[in-house]
C-alpha cells in the first residue's frame, strides 16, 4: 500500500469527521426542520447555536463554578460528577438555545406572517428604542433605561400595525433572519466579557483514548459526540413520528393551511418546530465546546453554513437526509483535506454539493418531512 | 384613526402630492429636473462644503469622496447587477461577490500579476470573463429552484475566494498589488488621493448600466424574466425558455458584477482574498431587498443606505453592525417589500395606457 497520508490517517480522519459530521448534522436537523414546516431557510440558526455555546460556557464557569485551571491542570472530573456536569452543562445549552429559537421566531419571523403577537411587539419595540437611544448617547444602561421607556409606546403602535396582518414576500423572511443573524452576534461580540476575543470553555473531561480501532486510537470525546448526537437524533425521530405534536409537525409541513382548517394551531406547531431545531442545536454546541474548548462571537457563522450545506446535501426538509449529510459532509471534509490539503477542505465541501445537486436536484435522500415516510 | 397614523398620513401624502406635481409637468419640465438631479449628482463630492446640507451628509472620520466612490458606487453597482438576478428573476444568489471578485481579480491578472494591458481593455475582458463564469455557474445549477439555488451560489462564492487564496498564481493570501488605474481623460487624473475622479468614472457607469437596464427590463426579455418571476411554471406553458431567460439574468447580473470588480480593482489598485467574503454577498442582497427587490431605483436606494449609513454613524462605533441588523429585522416586519417597492402587474403598460389617453385628451 503506498504511503500516502489518507492511507496512513484513513481511520483517524474517519473517526474525527464523524464527529465533526454529527456535530453538523444536529445543526443541520434545525435548519431542515424549520425548512420542512415553513419553507424558510432559518439563517439565523447558526448564531443560535453559537448561543447555545455561550450557554455551555456561562453553565461550566458560572453556575458550576468550574475555573479554567485547577493549581496549573485542566479542571478534570471524574465518575458520577462528570456525567452530572456534562448533561447539566448540556441541559442548559439546550435551555439557551430553545429559547433563543423561540424568541428568534416570535421577534423576526412571526410578525412577517401577518401573525406578531404582544411579544414580539414588545421586543420589536424594545430594540427600535434601543437603537435610537444608541444615536444620542453609547452608555449600555442609560440606553437600556431610554428603551425600556419607550417600550411601551412604540409597542403599542407596533401591534397596531401587527393587526393588520400583512403576509411578506419569501425574501423579506430571509433578509429578517439575515439582520435577526447579524444582530445576535454582535450584540454578543460588543457586550459579552471578553467582546470580540476567543472564551476557552473549561476542560472538564480529560482526553483519553477510550479503545483502539484499526490501528487508531479513538478518544472519548469523539465517541460521546457521535452516540450523544445519534441519540439526540433518534429522540428527535421518535419525537416527531410517535407523538401528538409531532404528528402536528408533520401535517404542517404538509399543508399548513388544510392543517389549520383541521384544528391543528399552526402557531403552536411553529414554536416546536423552532424549539425542537434550537434543542438540538443546542446539543450541538455543547458537544462542540466538549471538543474543541473554545467559543467566540462569529463562530456560528461558517459551521452554520457548513450544516446548512449538510442539509441540503441530504435533502432538506428531511430528518435522515441531515444526518446522512451532516455525516457525509464531516467525511468528505477530512478526506479531501488530507489529500488536496487542508486549505481546500471547504471548496471540496461546496463542490461535492454543487456536484450531487446537479444529479438529484432535492438532495441526497430527496424532501419528505411532511411525506408518510419521515 | 390615531394621532400615529393620522402623521404618518401626512407624511405619506406630502411625497405623494410630490410626486403628482412631478407627473403633471410637461416633458421639457421633466427632463430639466432630471437634467439638475443628474449634476446635483456628480457634483456629489462637494456636498460636505454645503452650509447645512454638508453637516447632514458628511462622513466624521473618512473621506466623503472616498465613501461616496469605494463603497456608495460599488454597492449601487452590485445592487443594479443583482436586482437583475433576485429582484427580476426571482433567483436567490447568495454567491455574488464571487463575480465582484472575479471581475476584480481578472483586471489584476490582466494588468499587474501576468499582464501589461491598460485598464480600459482589462475592463471589457473582465466583464465578458465574469458572463462566462456566470454561464459556467449557471449552466448546471439553473435547474435547481429556489433555495436550492441560494445555497449552491453561496458555495461558488466561497469557492472562488478560497481558490483565489490557495493558488500563487493569483497572489495566494498576499494579493495583487499595482492594478493598472484608468487612463487619464477628459482632464481627469486617476492618482492615488484624489477619488473623485474614480466617482465621476463609477457615476458614469451607473448611468450606463441603469440605461441598459431600463432598456432590457421593458423589452421581451424583462418580460420573460418578470414571468418567470412571478411562476415559473406558467411562463414555461406559456412558451418563455425559462432556462435560457434565467441563465441571461445570471449571466448580465454577473456581468455587472464583473463590472463593480473592475471598477474597484481600478480604485484600490490593490486587492487580496479577504476583500471578498461570504459576509459581501449577504450585505449586497440585504441591499436589493432592503431597498426594494425588483425595483431598479429601491435596489440603487438600498445600496446607498446600505453602504452609506455605517459610515455615516462612525460615532456608534463597533455597535453599527448590531444597529445594521436591528434595522433589517425592522424594515422586514414594517416593509417587507422593500423602501420602494417594485411595480406590480402590467402596471408599465396601464402608465402607458394613460399617457395616451393623456396625450389624445389635450
Amino acid at each position: 500500500m503506498p504511503d500516502w497520508l489518507i492511507v496512513r490517517t484513513f481511520w483517524d480522519l474517519t473517526v474525527t469527521g464523524l464527529a465533526l459530521g454529527s456535530i453538523y448534522a444536529l445543526v443541520a436537523l434545525g435548519y431542515t426542520l424549520v425548512y420542512g414546516v415553513l419553507r424558510l431557510i432559518n439563517f439565523a440558526h447558526s448564531e443560535i447555536f453559537m448561543v447555545g455555546t455561550f450557554g455551555a460556557l456561562l453553565a461550566s464557569t458560572q453556575f458550576l463554578n468550574v475555573p479554567l485551571l485547577e493549581n496549573g491542570n485542566y479542571p478534570y472530573r471524574t465518575g458520577m460528577t462528570l456525567i452530572i456536569f456534562l448533561v447539566f452543562i448540556m441541559l442548559i445549552a439546550m435551555l439557551f438555545s430553545g429559547v433563543g429559537a423561540v424568541v428568534l421566531e416570535r421577534v423576526a419571523y412571526r410578525p412577517l406572517r401577518g401573525n406578531g403577537d404582544s411579544f414580539g411587539a414588545i421586543v420589536l419595540a424594545f430594540l427600535t428604542a434601543f437603537v435610537v437611544s444608541l444615536v444620542f448617547v453609547d452608555e449600555a444602561k442609560i440606553n437600556v433605561i431610554i428603551a425600556l421607556l419607550g417600550t411601551a409606546p412604540i409597542s403599542y403602535a407596533y401591534l397596531r400595525y401587527f393587526k393588520q396582518g400583512r403576509q411578506a414576500p419569501r425574501l423579506a423572511f430571509l433578509i429578517s433572519a439575515i439582520g435577526a443573524s447579524t444582530a445576535i452576534a454582535e450584540a454578543v461580540g460588543v457586550w459579552s466579557k471578553n467582546g470580540r476575543d476567543q472564551y476557552q470553555t473549561p476542560r472538564l473531561l480529560e482526553k483519553k483514548t477510550l479503545f483502539t480501532m484499526f490501528g487508531t486510537d479513538v478518544r472519548i470525546d469523539y465517541v460521546i459526540v457521535i452516540v450523544g448526537a445519534l441519540l439526540m437524533m433518534t429522540a428527535l425521530t421518535l419525537f416527531v413520528n410517535k407523538t401528538r405534536l409531532g404528528r402536528g409537525v408533520r401535517a404542517v409541513a404538509q399543508d399548513a393551511e388544510t392543517s389549520r382548517i383541521l384544528g391543528v394551531n399552526v402557531d403552536l406547531i411553529i414554536i416546536v418546530t423552532f424549539a425542537l431545531g434550537g434543542i438540538m442545536a443546542g446539543g450541538a454546541a455543547m458537544l462542540f465546546t466538549l471538543v474543541y474548548d473554545q467559543t467566540r462571537f462569529n463562530i456560528g457563522f461558517i459551521l452554520g453554513v457548513k450544516s446548512f450545506t449538510a442539509a441540503v446535501l441530504g435533502g432538506i426538509g428531511n430528518l435522515k437526509g441531515a444526518l446522512l449529510g451532516g455525516l457525509l459532509l464531516g467525511l468528505v471534509e477530512n478526506y479531501g483535506s488530507a489529500i488536496f490539503g487542508g486549505q481546500w477542505k471547504d471548496v471540496i465541501a461546496f463542490t461535492m454539493l454543487l456536484i450531487v445537486l446537479m444529479f438529484r436536484p432535492t438532495g441526497l435522500l430527496g424532501e419528505s418531512l411532511g411525506k408518510a415516510r419521515v | 384613526m390615531s394621532q400615529v397614523t393620522k402623521v404618518w398620513t401626512a407624511f405619506n401624502g406630502l411625497f405623494a402630492g410630490l410626486g403628482a406635481q412631478f407627473r403633471a409637468m410637461n416633458k421639457w419640465q421633466r427632463y430639466s429636473v432630471y437634467g439638475l438631479g443628474i449634476i446635483a449628482l456628480y457634483l456629489l463630492p462637494y456636498w460636505p462644503e454645503v452650509p447645512v446640507l454638508g453637516q447632514i451628509v458628511n462622513t466624521p472620520g473618512s473621506q466623503f469622496e472616498t465613501v461616496m466612490n469605494d463603497q456608495v458606487i460599488i454597492f449601487v453597482l452590485v445592487a443594479l447587477g443583482l436586482n437583475v438576478v433576485v429582484g427580476i428573476a426571482g433567483l436567490l444568489d447568495l454567491g455574488y461577490v464571487g463575480f465582484y471578485a472575479v471581475g476584480a481579480y481578472v483586471t489584476a491578472i490582466l494588468t499587474s500579476a501576468h499582464g501589461n494591458l491598460p485598464w480600459l481593455l482589462a475592463l471589457p475582458v473582465a466583464v465578458i470573463i465574469s458572463m462566462l463564469f456566470g454561464v459556467i455557474l449557471g449552466t448546471p445549477t439553473l435547474r435547481l429552484r429556489g433555495d436550492y439555488l441560494a445555497i449552491v451560489t453561496l458555495g461558488f462564492g466561497e469557492i472562488i475566494r478560497l481558490t483565489a487564496k490557495n493558488m500563487d498564481w493569483l497572489g495566494a493570501s498576499r494579493g495583487i498589488s499595482n492594478i493598472a488605474k484608468p487612463p487619464s481623460m477628459f482632464g481627469l487624473k486617476f492618482g492615488v488621493l484624489d477619488a473623485k475622479p474614480y466617482f465621476y468614472l463609477g457615476l458614469t457607469l451607473v448611468f450606463i448600466v441603469i440605461f441598459i437596464l431600463h432598456r432590457l427590463e421593458y423589452s421581451r426579455v424583462g418580460r420573460a424574466w418578470v414571468a418567470i418571476r412571478e411562476d415559473e411554471d406558467a411562463a414555461e406553458l406559456m412558451g418563455v425558455n425559462t432556462f435560457k431567460f434565467k441563465l441571461w439574468a445570471f449571466t448580465i447580473g454577473a456581468g455587472i458584477g464583473g463590472l463593480a470588480g473592475v471598477h474597484y480593482a481600478g480604485k484600490v489598485g490593490f486587492i487580496n482574498p479577504d476583500n471578498f467574503p461570504l459576509q459581501l454577498s449577504i450585505l449586497f442582497l440585504a441591499a436589493v431587498v432592503l431597498g426594494g427587490s425588483g425595483n431598479m431605483y429601491g435596489a440603487i436606494l438600498g445600496a446607498i443606505l446600505v453602504a452609506y449609513m455605517p459610515e455615516r454613524l462612525r460615532n456608534f462605533a463597533d455597535k453599527r453592525v448590531f444597529v445594521f441588523g436591528i434595522v433589517l429585522v425592522l424594515m422586514m416586519v414594517f416593509r417587507p417589500e422593500g423602501i420602494l417597492p417594485k411595480r406590480v402587474g402590467n402596471e408599465h403598460k396601464k402608465r402607458k395606457a394613460k399617457a395616451q389617453a393623456g396625450e389624445v385628451a389635450s
